[in-house]
Parts: structure tokens; C-alpha cells; sequence
């Protein structure tokens, strides 16, 4: 006997077809006496840009892809500046440059922290001037350990020990074991709420692919957010994208967005 | 008036063509930001040394012609760069495992200070006006089968910089295995820096007074000349 599932909206749908197949959630339909439900078929795609980003609260954690403008969700993160969202953190592995995307959310005022690798690329002026008036809070992590917090999320690790900054000041206030020898640190997990995400081409099951260098941060931030909005160029119809390439399975996704610019 | 003072030592090009003997065919080769850049100009076309960028690219190629730039195909330091046949693009987390999983055999930094016991400082200064950044610095330190250090022997005001103890923050403990500076090339040992060649023009004595901690003379040292590049 089945027990009683309610299908209350369409992100409960993907639950259910994540772990089963198709053919037995029209079972269940039946079954459940619910046959009168439109034919269920998985959309991940979202038409508007202020849509894909409407439900992000305040005080999210917000990941964030890109190295460099390389894979940066320029569109998705001003989107952003016009919701009533306010008192994000923000995880990417640098804190703006110019003053568009990261570096306009930042001087909207809608971010009270940063958790990055290197905050001062060239042209990251917009940061620096905030954290120099007191107005966001910095935490600098060293670039693999950010990697491996947000993988450990994501993989439903607890933490690892890792020897990067152990005897450094980065390292200094946490715990210590040493391991065959070498002095290592223990580092948590780093989940986010959110992750906003730039990559080429989608299905409209979520399965994504990027560009060169472009993919770094995007598949790992796309497994340790609860929510994954993924902004790329393209939809193609299901199975257009060849299943030995695909590089984030849509299973880590929520929502494609198109935007061609 | 002539010419009062003649610049001693190699030119950074020298050094990084120094750095570029050293390293093996088959080797897999991550530069740091900056200079360390500039020894995938010498190593010679017929030798294949596969280059790492942190951001996910091994058989990393040289800049491109001017407007085939693509801004997703960048180095660390935010460069455009090409793909060698063969080369892969790969994600953060597993250009992370190849860097701190010892699977990269040569990783090339530069320095602040560098101390005899192979300690090294590279990622931040004693300024605390600017926000600290620390990039991957940390984990291509413990992570590299061997680090080299590129850097001038002193500081612009003439300061050491292979030093008896690092003045400036850590980016790793004991983790420097050669230095290349415009004077010398120097191996740490266990708790001492070796000697190893010295460049032409420049005795022993003035290599010390120019260094911080004290140095040892391999039995086996050498004259550094290379040439001219």
C-alpha cells in the first residue's frame, strides 16, 4: 500500500521522478486517485529572469559561479538588485570587478558578507570600498578548501581534514590533527541556500554543459545549494545533449534560465 | 658621467629559462601569477609539459593572436590563454584534488620571503589597509610535489628575502623545495639552504651578505650564465 503522497506543486513532482520512473507516477496517479492531473512532465525552465529569482529571501546564502567574469551570472545577480532581498552572503571565489553583477548587487547594498578566495583582483573596487567603510563582513578561504566545503555539502560530508593553511594564520583557530605525518585542519561544510549559476546549454530536465574554463565553480556550487537557478544561452529538447558530456546532471538543478545577450 | 651602476645579476626572462631546464618531459606544471608565467616561454617546443591552471584547464597553450580571445578560456591570472591538442577542461573541485592530491609534479610561485626551513610567505604583506586574498597560493603550497620559487634575491630596498624566519604570514610550513632568484639557485634541505649555482660575477661572500639566514656551499656548485634571452 502505497502511503499517501500529496502532489501539492510541481517541485514535488521532481521529487518523486528523481527516485522513480515515470510510468509509476502515473501508477501512483491512478492509484491515488488524481487522474485528472495534467500529463506530469518535468520543466525546469523559467521564462522570465525576475521569476527564476523572485522566492530568494533575505538573509540567504547565495553561491555564486565564475572565476573572473569566466562563468559569472552577471544577469542573474542583478536580477537580484531589484528583489527585496537584502543581507545575502555571498560565496564566489572573487568579490566583483567593474560595476555590474556581483559588484552592482554589492553596491545596492544587498550584501552584508563575502566568503571568497581573493577579494582584490584588479577592478574589484566596489568591495574594497564597502569593506573599507565597515559595511561587509570578509571571510577569505583559501580557493581548494572553498571547493571541498561546498562539495562536502554537497555530498553530505560533515568535513574533512585538509593540510591547506595549517601553520598559517588562516588556519590558526581551528582544529588540528595530525595525519601520517602532516599537520592538517578541519574544515566544515559550506551549503548554500541559493546558487546562482552561468553555464551554455540545458535540457528542460536541468542537465547542463559549459564553456572551457567558464564550467570551475558551477558544478560544485550547483550539488551544495537547496535551490540551483542555472542562467545559459540555450535549451535544447531533451536528450539533444549527449548523456557521455553532460557535466551537472539535472538532478542538481531547480531552474534554466535562457538569456541571450 | 658613466653608466654608475650596472645592474648584477640575470634578468627575470634568465631566471624563468633557468627554472625551464629544471623541470622534466612529462611533467605536469602549474606557473603561479606573474612571472612564474614567463617559463612556459622556455621550455623548448620539442619537450611536452602539460600546464595546469587552477581554474580548470591542463595543456594550457600561450595567449592567443590578437582577437581570438575568448573570455571563458582564461588563465589564473584572468588571461586570455588557448588549448593544446589534448588539453581538458575540468571543474574547481577536481582541478583542487589534482593541486593538493600531489598530482601536479612542479608548481613555480613567487615569493615575499622564503626561510631556511623551506617556509614560505607569498600571500599577504604586513599592510592591513587592504582586504586579505589568498586565491589557491595555500593549496598548490602543501599540495605540489615540489614547489620552486621565482622571485629577486632582495626586496627593491635591497632587504633579504631567504630569511632565518619569515617575517611576513605563511601561505605554507616547510614546503619549498628550490629557489631561483636573479643571484643564485638555492635547495632547502631539512634546515638549511644549499647553494646550489651562483650567478656569474658574484662571489659567495656577497650571496651571503645579500641573505638573512646563513647558507651553505654545495661541494658541487656551479657558475649560473645562461644565455642571453
Amino acid at each position: 500500500m502505497s502511503p499517501p503522497i500529496l502532489f501539492i506543486n510541481r517541485i514535488d513532482w521532481l521529487v518523486v521522478v528523481d527516485f522513480a520512473a515515470i510510468g509509476y507516477d502515473l501508477y501512483l496517479i491512478d492509484h491515488l486517485g488524481l487522474a485528472s492531473y495534467s500529463t506530469p512532465m518535468i520543466d525546469k525552465s523559467v521564462n522570465n529572469i525576475s521569476a527564476a529569482v523572485a522566492d530568494i529571501q533575505s538573509g540567504s546564502v547565495v553561491l555564486s559561479s565564475g572565476f573572473g567574469d569566466a562563468g559569472a551570472p552577471v544577469d542573474l545577480l542583478e536580477a537580484l538588485i531589484e528583489t527585496d532581498a537584502e543581507n545575502l552572503t555571498i560565496v564566489s571565489n572573487n568579490a566583483g570587478e567593474g560595476n555590474y553583477g556581483l559588484a552592482a548587487l554589492i553596491a545596492a547594498g544587498k550584501v552584508s558578507r563575502v566568503i571568497c578566495s581573493y577579494p582584490i583582483s584588479a577592478g574589484s573596487v566596489v568591495f574594497q570600498d564597502c569593506y573599507q567603510a565597515g559595511e561587509i563582513t570578509l571571510e577569505v578561504v583559501p580557493q581548494g578548501t572553498l571547493s571541498e566545503r561546498m562539495r562536502a555539502a554537497g555530498a553530505g560530508i560533515g568535513g574533512f581534514f585538509t593540510p591547506t593553511s595549517a601553520g598559517t594564520e588562516l588556519g590558526k583557530s581551528k582544529e588540528c590533527r595530525k595525519i601520517s605525518g602532516v599537520e592538517h585542519v578541519f574544515e566544515y561544510p559550506l551549503k548554500g541556500d541559493i546558487a546562482l549559476i552561468r553555464a551554455t546549454r540545458a535540457d528542460r530536465w536541468g542537465n547542463i554543459v559549459y564553456d572551457k574554463s567558464a564550467r570551475n565553480f558551477g558544478p560544485v556550487m550547483a550539488m551544495a545549494a537547496t535551490l540551483t537557478i542555472v542562467q545559459v544561452d540555450e535549451i535544447v529538447d531533451l536528450g539533444k545533449l549527449n548523456p557521455e558530456l553532460i557535466i551537472t546532471p539535472g538532478i542538481f538543478v531547480d531552474r534554466v534560465f535562457v538569456h541571450n545577450g | 658621467m658613466t653608466a654608475v651602476l650596472e645592474k648584477i645579476g640575470l634578468t627575470r626572462p634568465q631566471v624563468a629559462w633557468r627554472i625551464a631546464q629544471e623541470i622534466d618531459e612529462g611533467s605536469y606544471v602549474n606557473l603561479g601569477i606573474g612571472s612564474p608565467e614567463m617559463v612556459a616561454n622556455y621550455v623548448s617546443t620539442n619537450r611536452e609539459i602539460v600546464f595546469h591552471s587552477e581554474n580548470g584547464i591542463l595543456g594550457m597553450g600561450e595567449a592567443p593572436a590578437p582577437g581570438q580571445e575568448d573570455g571563458n578560456l582564461i588563465n589564473a591570472g584572468k588571461k586570455p590563454v588557448t588549448l593544446l591538442p589534448g588539453g581538458s577542461y575540468f571543474s574547481h573541485t577536481d582541478s583542487f584534488v589534482m593541486i593538493r592530491g600531489g598530482h601536479i609534479d612542479v608548481c613555480v610561485l613567487g615569493a615575499y620571503q622564503v626561510a631556511k626551513n623551506g617556509d614560505l610567505a607569498n600571500w599577504a604583506t604586513l599592510d592591513t589597509s587592504k582586504p586579505p586574498g589568498v586565491g589557491g597560493a595555500m593549496d598548490l603550497a602543501v599540495g605540489a610535489k615540489r614547489i620552486f620559487v621565482m622571485m629577486d634575491h632582495c626586496t627593491k630596498t635591497g632587504k633579504p628575502k631567504l630569511m632565518n624566519k619569515c617575517t611576513y604570514p605563511l601561505t605554507g610550513s616547510r614546503v619549498v623545495r628550490t629557489v631561483f632568484t636573479d643571484l643564485a639557485v638555492i635547495d632547502v634541505t631539512e634546515d638549511s639552504f644549499v647553494v646550489r649555482e651562483i650567478t656569474a660575477g658574484i662571489s659567495f661572500e656577497e650571496l651571503q651578505e645579500k641573505t638573512d639566514a646563513v647558507l651553505t656551499l654545495s661541494e658541487n656548485w656551479q657558475t649560473l650564465a645562461p644565455p642571453d634571452v
